[in-house]
């Protein structure tokens, strides 16, 4: 008797912890902190890469997308042709897929999206990516037509672009605030300085996600993030930003830490029109005055990865070309005695307010000052770097993170801010344009970066490491970051 | 009196009208474009122009100046360039958390410098005023966002007492809303209490020197009796104008403790307009501020006037 009601107790115990673990499966919310607040929520009218970590993929869908690899998968269509000649793409869209404010989205959407993007009067921060469309036809409620002027092997790759979504006529004019889209998850609330809440979308055309909601939360200052995260007031955070802190999170078995790249490339830009950054041999010697690794680890606590081009290295395509840049300050000297500096010389340093900047412009100036190049640091808020660095192109160097993806193309642009101009690197990208055939893209490109590291046009430093503390239980997050999104249909919890 | 309240009107019309022509020109000049800034660095030239078009930049900076000033005279701050919402409804949503705070700051604040000012006053050179003194120098001293950052490391990360940050919203309750206000509050508090004490002790020390204070005595009240019947209630002047400096710091100067903790403030607000180039927004928060400011001087003004008749006839 005695042992049976021991029993019954024993079982009734099992039955209570079995409850609380599968409360503990059932969790069905998330909040995900990142530093930056979007300004507004539309993804194709503002250059802000926190739109994107919030509406991308969750929100607002495009043709294509971006998978947490980097490669390029189908999304609101379900299949293209591509024509022979590779000016036209016939799109097949997904049956069935309604805004969320009940509308359907066809055709008409889809060209009245690109349209508006490519428009005279468009405010889309990469109006570039569809300035080569010729036309775009709806031929019937789920077919599209895209006519190009010129073949664009990177075509697919630009409509996935957070930049590219399919928004509706009859909800754009409030998208800035109250964003409607197509995607998994609903916008449902936004106080502005603190968050923004989305919901799982019931009539999702395709399969339903884990979460029911998001909060995505605005921590910018490094100190609160640390303590956000160990309070456990967030369950993520994104794009970590006190890298010193990570150790103390990898030796807590409550959190994990995810480190991986992204799109990134780090570079001393240097101006190539202005003496003496003119001569090779200078922009040369300044290559081999620069030990990248010290800048890892001095400015980014290690979190990094060097390179020798502007490429990412965990693309197909990437060549190490780090070897082409060594550290050498004896060489940077001889070569700047070749060019007539003998002594070095004297310039400028613009350094824009991240961390990367400030802290790794200290390391490069005092690397630098070994081979005789006084580099006199100058801070600059980001609208002011805009306004002298990149408009005005009155800097001898500055160091920026290049966070497009795939965007060794600005080589191409002779007016772009560090103004190199080749017209055989300019000629090799219009090929590159035109060619479709991947092995003989892949080749293309690494000519490409080859020619600009023995040009070195600018110094090439470090891909940008993606940062991300999570507690333990929070699976299918981003590891690399290929654009800024924060993908929650992929995201659920363990345990 | 109505003569002189008049006068004290005109200056204050002209000290904001002069205010909104140093905000305007300081802001508008320093460099930077808000329409590139929005679009970033792959923005194309015909994109910028749009969007500057969209946004009334290309209006000519008099002009726009003066449509500033008209729209706020009738309460239209305008229309924030970054977040597209009228500016006067984003700092509505902000004074519901910065206000509060300032006041349960201010609160708490006062709590804790009235009885330890008192305290020490009637302990003068004693151990405990000695103490009192040290703590007031120590408080003084610590700067504020340093304590916040030790608070959160101890209430919110060892002993899950509060949360680190952000604000739960007065749509949950009263109670959470000052639940999550309380550690910010107790960060911005305890400095300007320790101001506040050492002014509280000091002006009870002069006043207890005073001949009433001894005819007081003489009359046969307790120490303690003369203290708080006529010491405290005279030492209350002097008091009275700190907290009133106080408050408007409270309000304006809350930016770091704001950052700290996370909170959707008005000193939050202003960091991000300021980095985002959001030049109507930073303009109409401060020319806000200053408004505030001056409109208390006003008051100020005009309540010495009524206590001192001597001042009404001399201006």
């Amino acid at each position: 008797m005695t042992k049976s009601r021991y029993r019954t107790f024993a079982s009734a115990l099992a039955v209570g912890a079995s409850l609380f673990a599968t409360q503990g499966w059932a969790q069905s919310d998330i909040t995900i902190a990142m530093q930056l607040e979007p300004p507004h929520l539309d993804p194709t009218s503002a250059a802000a890469q926190a739109i994107d970590s919030v509406v991308y993929a969750n929100v607002f869908q495009g043709l294509t997308r971006f998978m947490g690899d980097g490669s390029i998968v189908p999304s609101l269509a379900a299949s293209w042709d591509i024509s022979e000649d590779g000016k036209t793409y016939t799109f097949k869209l997904h049956d069935g897929v309604t805004f969320h404010d009940g509308t359907t989205m066809d055709a008409e959407d889809v060209k009245f999206s690109l349209d508006r993007a490519r428009a005279e009067d468009s405010a889309n921060a990469q109006k570039a990516l569809f300035a080569g469309i010729e036309t775009v036809e709806a031929v019937d409620p789920l077919t599209v037509r895209i006519t190009l002027k010129e073949p664009n092997g990177n075509f697919l790759f630009n409509l996935a672009w957070g930049d590219a979504v399919i928004v509706a006529p009859e909800s754009i004019e409030n998208i800035k605030t109250s964003p409607v889209g197509t995607g998994p998850y609903t916008f449902a609330e936004w106080v502005q300085g603190d968050r923004v809440v989305l919901q799982r979308n019931p009539d999702y055309w395709g399969e339903q996600p884990a979460l029911e909601k998001a909060t995505f939360k605005f921590i910018s200052d490094p100190t609160a993030a640390f303590a956000a995260v160990m309070a456990e007031d967030v369950d993520v955070f994104t794009g970590f930003p006190a890298p010193e802190n990570l150790p103390q999170f990898e030796a807590d078995p409550r959190f994990q830490v995810l480190v991986g790249s992204t799109e990134g490339e780090t570079i001393l830009s240097t101006n190539n029109k202005q003496p003496p950054f003119d001569d090779v041999r200078v922009r040369k010697a300044m290559a081999h005055a620069i030990d990248r690794q010290a800048i890892i680890d001095g400015a980014m606590f290690g979190y990094g990865t060097p390179i020798g081009t502007h490429f990412a290295p965990h693309h197909p395509a990437y060549v190490d070309l780090t070897g082409n840049s060594a550290y050498d300050p004896e060489q940077a000297k001889a070569l700047l005695a070749e060019a007539g500096f003998p002594d070095g010389f004297e310039t400028t340093l613009h350094l824009p307010p991240p961390s990367y900047a400030r802290r790794g412009g200290e390391i490069i100036a005092a690397q630098l000052a070994e081979v005789g190049i006084k580099a006199e640091i100058i801070n600059v808020e980001w609208a002011q770097w805009l306004e002298t660095v990149f408009k005005g192109k009155d800097y001898g160097l500055t160091i920026v993170s290049h966070t497009e993806p795939m965007d060794i193309g600005i080589y191409a642009r002779p007016d772009y801010y560090f103004q190199y101009d080749n017209p055989e690197f300019q000629k090799l990208m219009e090929t590159l344009n035109a060619t479709t055939d991947e092995a003989k893209r892949t080749e293309l490109l690494q000519q490409a970066q080859r020619i600009i590291a023995e040009d070195y046009v600018n110094g090439y430093l470090f891909q940008l490491a993606a940062l991300s503390v999570a507690k333990a239980g929070v699976q299918g997050l981003w590891v690399n970051a290929p654009t800024a999104a924060t993908d929650l249909a992929a995201i659920s919890w363990s345990e | 009196m109505l003569r002189y309240a008049l006068k004290r009107l005109i200056s204050l019309v002209l000290s904001l009208a002069v205010a909104s022509v140093v905000i305007f020109a300081v802001i508008e000049v320093a460099p930077g474009d808000p329409a590139s800034f929005m679009l970033g660095v792959n923005a194309q030239p015909d994109t910028l122009a749009a969007l500057r078009a969209e946004l009334g930049l290309d209006v000519p900076r008099l002009e726009r100046y003066f449509t500033w000033v008209g729209g706020m005279l009738t309460g239209d701050f305008g229309t924030s360039y970054t977040y597209r919402t009228p500016v006067s409804t984003m700092i509505a949503d902000r004074m519901w958390v910065s206000l509060p705070l300032a006041l349960y700051a201010l609160t708490l604040s006062t709590a804790i410098a009235f009885p330890a000012g008192i305290y020490a006053a009637s302990r003068r050179g004693r151990p405990g005023d000695i103490a009192v003194m040290g703590a007031t120098q120590l408080g003084i001293a610590v700067p504020n966002f340093w304590f916040a950052m030790m608070l959160v490391l101890i209430f919110a990360i060892n002993l899950r007492l509060f949360n680190a940050g952000g604000f739960a919203g007065w749509e949950n309750g009263i109670w959470a809303g000052l639940h999550s206000l309380t550690l910010p509050a107790i960060a911005l508090a305890l400095p300007q209490a320790a101001i506040l004490a050492r002014v509280m002790r000091s002006a009870l020390l002069d006043i207890l020197g005073e001949d009433f204070m001894r005819t007081a005595r003489a009359k046969g009240l307790s120490s303690r009796q003369a203290l708080w019947r006529h010491g405290v209630r005279n030492a209350l002047i002097p008091v009275l104008t700190i907290i009133g400096l106080q408050f408007s710091f409270l309000l304006a100067g809350a930016i770091i403790i704001e950052q700290v903790f996370y909170l959707p403030g008005l000193g939050r607000l202003v960091f991000q307009a300021i980095s985002s180039r959001d030049l109507i927004v930073v303009e109409s928060v401060v020319m806000l501020l200053v408004f505030a400011v001056i409109t208390v001087n006003f008051l100020v003004d005009l309540a010495y006037a009524a206590v001192d008749p001597r001042l009404r006839s001399r201006t």
